[in-house]
């Protein structure tokens, strides 16, 4: 029988639709009415007096009811029955796609600054490369750096930003008080996150998944509040100012006879160190995805991603999942480390406030949506969230629109939690959502996300 | 066949396990001979999985000892030296010998070299079967990779142990009739071919003892007979000792050397497959007693 003649007739459908979209509208208007319809406005004489706004209830009862009826008329219309495209690529297909993408994004940060260059100019360049560039590097090793806890292992880390707190600080003190510089920090900043990696696994290794989850959040918190209120050590909330910025080889990068513009004979400008920085943080990055990478095959790695599809099965074949687990926490923190005793650096001033659980979710969102334990897919994240952001901030033509209140700024949160749900809704696994074996007999087939766990701790 | 018996591989003595109130094995005590297949059988809830669980260190047994001597026989008074030192284990002149209930589960299987499988199969769904099998061998080739280090800058030795485990998966594959598949997922095997795939996984930690939870669960008649044979050649050509729960009686009879039947915790019978076959207590375990008997029962329980 065809389908069609199954169906309700039109009218019957619009009647229902109509009746579905008051229901809406009604729901919209129990929740507007305490929200939106009432204003309290302190009059000339500081009183607080009752603004009615009936105006707006309206018009997002309006909303509700056309949007609704205009969604279901659009689910309703017949559809065409092609085939609906499978949630994510074909396995050959993402994984050539993944090589392709690899070797032309790699050539294309290589020469990204030489692209801001020459097409801003060397004023504008500099904020193009540091804005973008080196911001979205930092999240990008970050990203990198959390997906060997969370996309690897499987545990569920809410207080990653603990470990660049620990990196930054590492620096920051160690600079002030010993007078080290900046290339004898960076090590020692990685290893000191490592260590409190360590020191937050040991206590909880016995907890999975959502208990794994709020502990490891509260130990992010707790570092915060230590950074705050130790303030003999850390100077509070006012920070640390003046962390030496990286040299060149010993050669700073400033204005001064030594400086490296006066060194190599050149005309001195900002855009040197810039460019430095840039090329550091990228070596940084790559040298996190190139030692994940390598991990991934070793026994290390396949002993984590193991740990991810079932704790017991590993300890029946004899794996230390207590060490397992622990590595995993060190390696992830040490490279967090690394990324904050870069991010000391290149700001040259850090303060707690740059370590709050914002960043922790924002480094756990780019995981997550790049795709739990996908390289590339974590890095095309960490550019669409970080460079989000910063492009909202260039949108200054909008106010033009909007008038000059507007800030788009400001929605930049408000928009990446309706990107978020939008790509959870079309990729729930994330953009990457194939797993890659780290060894094969004949041929190396991506694994479809279906069979790969997520972790429960 | 009237010599003296040659000390067993796994000597179970007065284990017992309570959860709460309940007690879960009462008192148990049997060995498995070395190179033997011994099953384990019992109605539902006799407790054979926690005798499992009990030897492969997932629980810790209320009280009891638990002796594997893989290598050989120990030394006369070795085990009871060692039970007094309070060590997990001790190199003897002739064999090693572990108290499997000191020791954590991971080490049971790294050290003891005891592996087991799952009644409800637990695969890695998302790794191949090829990583499946190269994670079982995860300590020699974490020893091979100097601890990660050297396999981290690509040592030549680390390349060569990971060609050899890839030898091994091979050998298992082949054994198991896998190889064409050894590059997908195992979550995305047959169930029977799971069943399989685990058995194999389980035999690349090369164990001197191999506890199969329900090995034939699930398996249609013929895939049943097949796992027959390949336990049997396990047994003959890997020298490993086999411990087995199962309920298909027709993989139990005939692959066994030696059968304990447990119910309720205890052990109710112990031999052959034959004594234990015409042993009156199990035929009541396993079919409940007879109706005009119920009144003689109740009477003795009363009393």
């Amino acid at each position: 029988m065809d389908a069609t003649a199954q169906r309700p007739p039109a009218s019957r459908r619009i009647a229902a639709a109509v009746k579905d979209a008051l229901g809406t509208a009604l729901v919209a208007l129990g929740l507007a009415v305490p929200i939106l319809a009432l204003r309290t406005e302190q009059d000339i004489f500081n009183e607080l007096v009752l603004q009615a706004r009936w105006s707006y209830v309206a018009i997002a009862v309006l909303v509700a009811f056309a949007g609704r009826l205009l969604y279901l008329i659009a689910a309703a219309a017949p559809r065409m029955s092609r085939p609906r495209p499978r949630a994510g690529l074909t396995p050959a297909v993402a994984s050539v796609a993944g090589r392709i993408f690899a070797g032309g994004g790699l050539v294309l940060l290589l020469l990204y600054p030489v692209l801001a260059l020459a097409l801003a100019g060397s004023a504008g360049a500099i904020k193009w490369i540091d804005n973008f560039g080196i911001q979205i590097l930092i999240y990008v090793m970050l990203g990198w750096g959390l997906n060997i806890v969370v996309g690897l292992a499987g545990l569920l880390d809410l207080g990653y930003v603990a470990f660049y707190a620990v990196g930054a600080y590492s620096t920051a003190l160690l600079v002030h008080n010993f007078g080290f510089g900046f290339w004898l920090c960076l090590p020692l900043a990685g290893i000191m996150a490592a260590f409190w990696g360590v020191m937050l696994g040991f206590p909880v290794l016995r907890l999975r998944g959502d208990y794994l989850a709020i502990v490891t959040l509260a130990f992010g918190e707790i570092i915060r509040l230590v950074l705050i209120n130790w303030v003999p050590v850390t100077n509070g909330y006012a920070g640390i100012s003046g962390i030496p910025r990286p040299t060149f080889f010993g050669i700073p990068f400033n204005a001064s006879d030594e400086g490296f513009a006066a060194v190599f004979g050149l005309e001195f400008t900002p855009l040197y160190r810039t460019l430095f920085l840039f090329y550091v943080i990228l070596a940084l990055a790559l040298i996190t995805n190139w030692v994940t990478l390598r991990l991934r095959r070793l026994p290390v790695g396949r002993a984590w991603e193991a740990l991810r599809e079932d704790e017991i099965a590993c300890r029946s074949l004899g794996i230390n999942t207590t060490n397992t687990k622990l590595t995993a926490f060190a390696i992830g923190a040490g490279f967090g480390g690394f990324a904050g005793s870069f991010f000391a650096a290149r700001q040259g001033f850090i303060s707690p406030e740059s370590f709050t659980f914002l960043e922790s979710a924002l480094v756990v969102a780019i995981v997550v949506l790049g795709g739990m334990g996908s390289q590339i897919g974590v890095a095309i994240a960490a550019i669409g969230m970080i460079g989000g952001t910063e492009i909202l901030r260039e949108l200054d033509w909008l106010k033009r629109v909007f008038g000059s209140d507007f800030e788009p700024a400001h929605y930049r949160m408000l928009l990446f939690g309706l990107a978020m749900v939008l790509l959870m809704i079309w990729r729930p696994r994330g953009l990457i959502a194939t797993r890659r074996p780290s060894i094969f007999l004949r041929e190396r087939r991506a694994i479809r996300a279906e069979f790969v766990g997520e972790g429960r701790g | 066949m009237m010599d003296a018996p040659p000390a067993p591989l796994l000597t179970v003595e007065h284990l017992s396990m309570r959860f709460g109130g309940l007690v879960a094995i009462d008192d148990l005590s049997f060995s498995a001979a070395r190179g033997d297949i011994t099953a384990i059988i019992g109605p539902n809830g006799a407790g054979k999985t926690t005798v499992f669980n009990c030897i492969t260190g997932f629980y810790k047994p209320t009280s009891g000892r638990i002796v594997l001597a893989p290598g050989g026989e120990p030394a006369a008074g070795q085990v009871d030296a060692l039970t007094a030192s309070g060590r997990r284990w001790r190199r003897g002149a002739s064999a090693t010998v572990f108290l499997l209930e000191r020791m954590p589960d991971y080490q049971i299987a790294a050290r003891a070299r005891i592996a087991r499988t799952f009644q409800n199969i637990r695969l890695f769904p998302g790794m191949t079967l090829l990583e499946n099998l190269i994670v079982a061998q995860h300590n020699p080739l974490m020893r091979a990779s100097g601890w990660t280090l050297l396999g981290l800058f690509g040592a030549r030795s680390y390349a060569k142990a990971e060609r050899r485990a890839v030898e091994r998966a091979k050998y298992w594959l082949d054994k198991v009739g896998l190889m064409d598949r050894a590059d997908d997922p195992a979550g995305d095997l047959p169930y029977g071919a799971q069943r399989r795939l685990e058995i194999a996984r389980a035999m690349c930690t090369e164990p001197a003892l191999l506890c199969l939870d329900e090995p034939a669960a699930g398996l249609n008649p013929r895939e049943s007979a097949e796992l027959t044979g390949f336990l049997k050649s396990i047994q003959t050509e890997q020298a490993t000792t086999i411990l087995l729960i199962e309920h298909d009686m027709s993989v139990v009879m005939e692959i066994s050397d030696h059968v304990i039947v447990l119910d309720y915790g205890q052990k109710i019978s112990d031999g052959t497959p034959d004594t234990v076959r015409n042993d009156p207590k199990v035929i009541a375990a396993y079919l409940g007693v007879e109706d005009q008997e119920v009144d003689e029962v109740e009477a003795e329980i009363a009393r």
